[in-house]
C-alpha cells in the first residue's frame, strides 16, 4: 500500500528540457517511476528522455493520460506552472522549486480551493513510495519498502531519518517532503489523515522544524482524532536564535513564537514520542512499534 | 530584507502613504542642514537601525532648537544603541532621521503580515500603540483586530473602513484611515514585502492618520521583480562574515559556540546543531552549504567557519544524495591542502559513495576525525575542542 505517488502514478515533468528536470528525470525513470510527458512552452513535438514533450500540461493530460506533475522551474515561473496544471485538473502536484515568493503561494493555494488538484511543496524534495514510485530529488537508493510512513519539513534530515529507519530493519510505506517555506501545500495534517487510513503503514515519523504552527496543529489534530498508530517526532532548530532565518524560509522564530520547545510540549501532550536528538529517530520508531 | 525607517517612508511617500516631513543625515552636519531646510522649530533626532525599541534606549530624542539638533545628533551618531531587538551587544547608530515634530491626539498600531495557517496576508490593527505588539498579543490578544486580505480581491474599501472603525475614527478621521489603510496595503504588495509594521500610527490633532514610524521587510524571494530594492540594502547592518557567506551563496548564521559546523541541508544543520549541544557542546554556527559540496564551496565554508576565533573544532555531517561523498571527501582535502585548518577536523559522509569517500580520508596524509554516526560525529567534534575531555 502507499499513499500519493504509486503504481497509478503517471507523470508528467513541468521543465523536462532544463538541466535539473533532465538530470532528476533520468534519476527518476531508472528508479522506474512512470514517467509519461515532459512540458516546456515552445518545445512541443519534440522528445526528451525518450517520453513526448508538449507545450501544455493539458496536452499531456490528453496525449499520455497524466494524472501527476513534478514541477522543476525556476522561481519566476512556478506558480504559472502550478495553475496550469491546476486548471488541467491533475491529481497532484508535487513543485520542487525553491525560492517562489510568499505572495505567489497566497495566489496558487487560492486557486488550489473547491479543486480536486493536491499540491505537495514548494521547496522540497518530493514523494516516494519505494520500490514503485520516486518523485523528486531524493536518493532512491536509501529507501526500503516498508510500514513507517515519514513526513518531514526538510530535505536532508529526511534522507538521515530514512537511513536510521533502514539501519533498523523497518522501511517506508510513503516518504514525503512538504517543504520548507511558509506557505505550502500538503500539510502534516494532510499526512496523517492519509496514513490514519493507509493500511500499509503502521507508524508515523513527523519530522518538524523552528517556526510556524504546523507541529502545533497536528498534534491538536491528533487527540481530537484519536489517530491510534504511533509517532515518532523530531523538531530541528531547538538551538536556533530568535528572529534569524534558519535556511528555509519558513524556519524563523518570529515574535517569541515558533520555537522547538513550543513544538515539543504540545506533542508531547498528545501522547506522541518526542526524541531530542535526530540521531535517536530509528530507535525510538523501533520501540513504538515493538509496543 | 530589512531597510532602514528613512528608506521605508520614503516608499510611503512614493504610494501616497502620509508621514511626517523628514530627512537622512549621515552626521551632525547634515542634520543641522536637514533642519535648517526643514523649517520646523520641534524635530525628532532618531537613530537609523535594523531594530524596534530605539527609544527606550535612548536613540530617539525631541529637539526644541538647532542647538538641540547639534548636541543630539553628535550623542547619538556613534552611539552603541542596545534595545530589547539587538541583544546585549547593540548596534551602532550611522545614520539619523531628522523629523518634524507632530501634535499627537492618539497612538495606534497597524502591521500587515503573512498568516501561515491561513495562507493569507493579515492587516491587523490595535488601538494599543507606541508599545511592543507581541506583548499586547500575549496579553490582550481581542485588542489586536485582523482581517485576512482576499488574494484576488485585496484590501476592500469595506475592509478598511472596518480597520478604522476598530480604532474608534469618526468622519473625516475615518476617512483619512481608509485612505492610509488602503495606500498602505498597495505598497505591500506591490513591492513583495513580507511585513509592515507601523508603531504608531497616530491620529495628529488636525485629524489626520499618519505613519509616525515605518518598518518595512522584504521577501527576499520576490526580490528578483524588484531590482531596484537592493539599492536599499545596508551591508553594515549585516554580519560581515554573513555577507561574506551569501555572496559564496553559503548559508551562514553566526552563533556563539566554539563547535564549528558544515553541513548540507538546513533541517540537518539544524539538527547538527541541535546534537552538539545534547553532547555538552556549543554549536559556532549554522552552516548550510547547500546541495554542491564541490572543493570550492567547501574551501568557502572553511574560511567562514574560521573567521570566527571562537571555533575550537569542526565537524562536517555530509548526507550524500544527489552529491556524491566521494566528491565530496575529495573536496575536503583540496580544500586542506590549499588553506590551512589549524582545528580538528570531525567528518561524518552518509548515503552515496559514502564507503569510496572514508577509503579517501583514511589514504590521505592529512588528519581527520573519521565518525561513523551522528552521535559518533557529535561526541567526537564536542571531544576535540579545548574544553572537551
Amino acid at each position: 500500500m502507499s499513499v500519493l505517488v504509486g503504481n497509478n502514478t503517471r507523470l508528467v515533468i513541468q521543465g523536462i528540457t532544463g538541466t535539473e528536470g533532465t538530470f532528476h528525470g533520468q534519476q527518476m525513470i531508472e528508479y522506474g517511476t512512470n514517467v509519461v510527458a515532459g512540458v516546456t512552452p515552445g518545445k512541443g513535438g519534440q522528445e526528451a528522455l525518450n517520453v513526448p514533450v508538449f507545450n501544455s500540461v493539458q496536452e499531456a493530460v490528453e496525449k499520455q493520460s497524466a494524472n501527476t506533475s513534478v514541477i522543476f522551474v525556476p522561481p519566476k515561473f512556478a506558480a504559472g506552472a502550478m495553475m496550469e496544471s491546476i486548471d488541467a485538473n491533475l491529481d497532484l502536484i508535487i513543485c520542487i522549486t525553491e525560492g517562489i515568493p510568499a505572495s505567489d503561494m497566497v495566489k496558487v493555494n487560492h486557486a488550489l480551493e473547491n479543486k480536486k488538484t493536491r499540491l505537495v511543496g514548494p521547496n522540497c524534495p518530493g514523494v516516494i513510495t519505494p520500490g514503485q514510485a520516486k518523485i523528486g530529488i531524493m536518493p532512491g537508493f536509501i529507501h526500503t519498502p516498508g510500514n513507517i510512513g515519514i513526513m518531514s519539513r526538510s530535505g536532508t534530515l529526511t534522507y538521515e531519518a530514512v537511513h536510521q529507519i533502514g539501519a533498523h530493519g523497518l522501511g517506508q510505506s510513503t516518504v514525503i517532503g512538504i517543504g520548507g517555506d511558509p506557505i505550502i501545500g500538503t500539510t502534516f495534517i494532510d499526512m496523517l489523515e492519509l496514513f490514519a487510513t493507509d493500511e500499509g503503514t503502521e507508524g508515523v515519523v513527523m519530522i518538524g522544524e523552528i517556526g510556524g504552527t504546523a507541529e502545533e496543529e497536528a498534534a491538536q489534530w491528533v487527540m481530537d482524532n484519536n489517530f491510534s498508530k504511533p509517532i515518532v517526532s523530531f523538531i530541528a532548530g531547538q538551538t536556533a536564535p530568535p528572529g534569524r532565518r534558519m535556511g528555509h524560509a519558513g524556519a524563523i522564530i518570529a515574535g517569541g513564537k515558533g520555537t522547538a520547545v513550543e513544538k515539543m510540549v504540545e506533542l508531547n501532550k498528545a501522547g506522541i514520542t518526542v526524541v531530542e536528538s535526530p540521531a535517536d529517530i530509528g530507535q525510538a520508531m523501533v520501540s513504538e512499534i515493538k509496543k | 530584507m530589512k531597510i532602514h525607517e528613512y528608506q521605508a517612508k520614503e516608499i510611503f511617500r512614493n504610494y501616497a502613504v502620509r508621514v511626517p516631513q523628514g530627512k537622512p543625515a549621515f552626521s551632525v552636519k547634515e542634520a543641522l542642514q536637514a533642519y535648517d531646510e526643514m523649517g520646523s522649530e520641534t524635530v525628532v533626532v532618531k537613530a537609523q537601525i535594523h531594530a524596534g525599541g530605539r527609544g527606550k534606549g535612548g536613540g530617539i530624542k525631541l529637539a526644541h532648537n538647532r542647538n538641540d539638533v547639534e548636541s543630539l545628533s553628535s550623542q547619538i551618531l556613534g552611539m552603541n544603541l542596545v534595545t530589547h531587538q539587538t541583544g546585549p551587544e547593540g548596534k551602532q547608530v550611522q545614520r539619523l532621521l531628522i523629523e518634524t515634530g507632530i501634535d499627537i491626539e492618539k497612538e495606534f498600531y497597524a502591521g500587515i503580515v503573512l498568516d501561515r495557517k491561513e495562507k493569507k496576508f493579515v492587516f491587523m490593527v490595535s488601538t494599543e500603540g507606541g508599545v511592543e505588539i507581541e506583548k499586547v498579543a500575549e496579553k490582550s490578544p481581542e485588542k489586536i483586530i485582523k482581517e485576512w486580505i482576499h488574494p484576488e480581491d485585496g484590501l476592500t474599501t469595506n475592509q478598511a473602513k472596518k480597520l478604522g472603525d476598530a480604532l474608534g475614527l469618526k468622519g473625516s478621521q475615518l476617512d483619512s484611515g481608509i485612505e492610509i489603510f488602503t495606500a498602505l496595503w498597495k505598497a505591500f504588495s506591490s513591492l513583495d514585502c513580507s511585513l509592515m509594521e507601523i508603531n504608531p500610527l497616530v491620529l495628529t490633532k488636525n485629524d489626520e492618520v499618519i505613519a509616525l514610524d515605518a518598518k518595512i521587510n522584504f521577501d527576499g524571494n520576490g526580490l528578483f521583480r524588484h531590482p531596484e530594492l537592493s539599492d536599499l540594502r545596508d551591508e553594515s547592518e549585516e554580519d560581515s562574515a554573513e555577507a561574506e557567506a551569501s555572496s559564496y551563496n553559503l548559508n551562514y548564521i553566526k552563533l556563539d559556540g566554539n563547535v564549528g559546523c558544515m553541513v548540507n541541508g538546513a533541517g540537518l544543520a539544524m539538527g547538527t546543531m541541535d546534537i552538539i549541544k545534547l553532547k555538552g557542546g556549543e554549536p559556532a554556527n549554522f552552516l548550510d552549504v547547500g546541495g554542491v559540496a564541490n572543493p570550492e564551496t567547501v574551501a568557502n565554508g572553511f574560511k567562514i567557519i574560521l573567521s570566527d576565533p571562537n571555533v575550537q573544532s569542526i565537524l562536517i555531517n555530509i548526507f550524500g544524495g544527489i552529491v556524491r561523498c566521494d566528491r565530496v571527501a575529495q573536496g575536503v582535502i583540496n580544500a586542506m591542502e590549499t588553506i590551512s585548518v589549524n582545528v580538528p577536523v570531525v567528518i561524518r559522509l552518509e548515503g552515496t559513495n559514502a564507503k569510496e569517500a572514508s577509503i579517501l580520508l583514511e589514504q590521505s596524509p592529512l588528519n581527520f576525525i573519521l565518525a561513523n554516526s551522528l552521535s559518533d560525529a557529535a561526541e567526537k567534534a564536542v571531544a576535540a575542542t579545548n574544553g572537551g575531555v
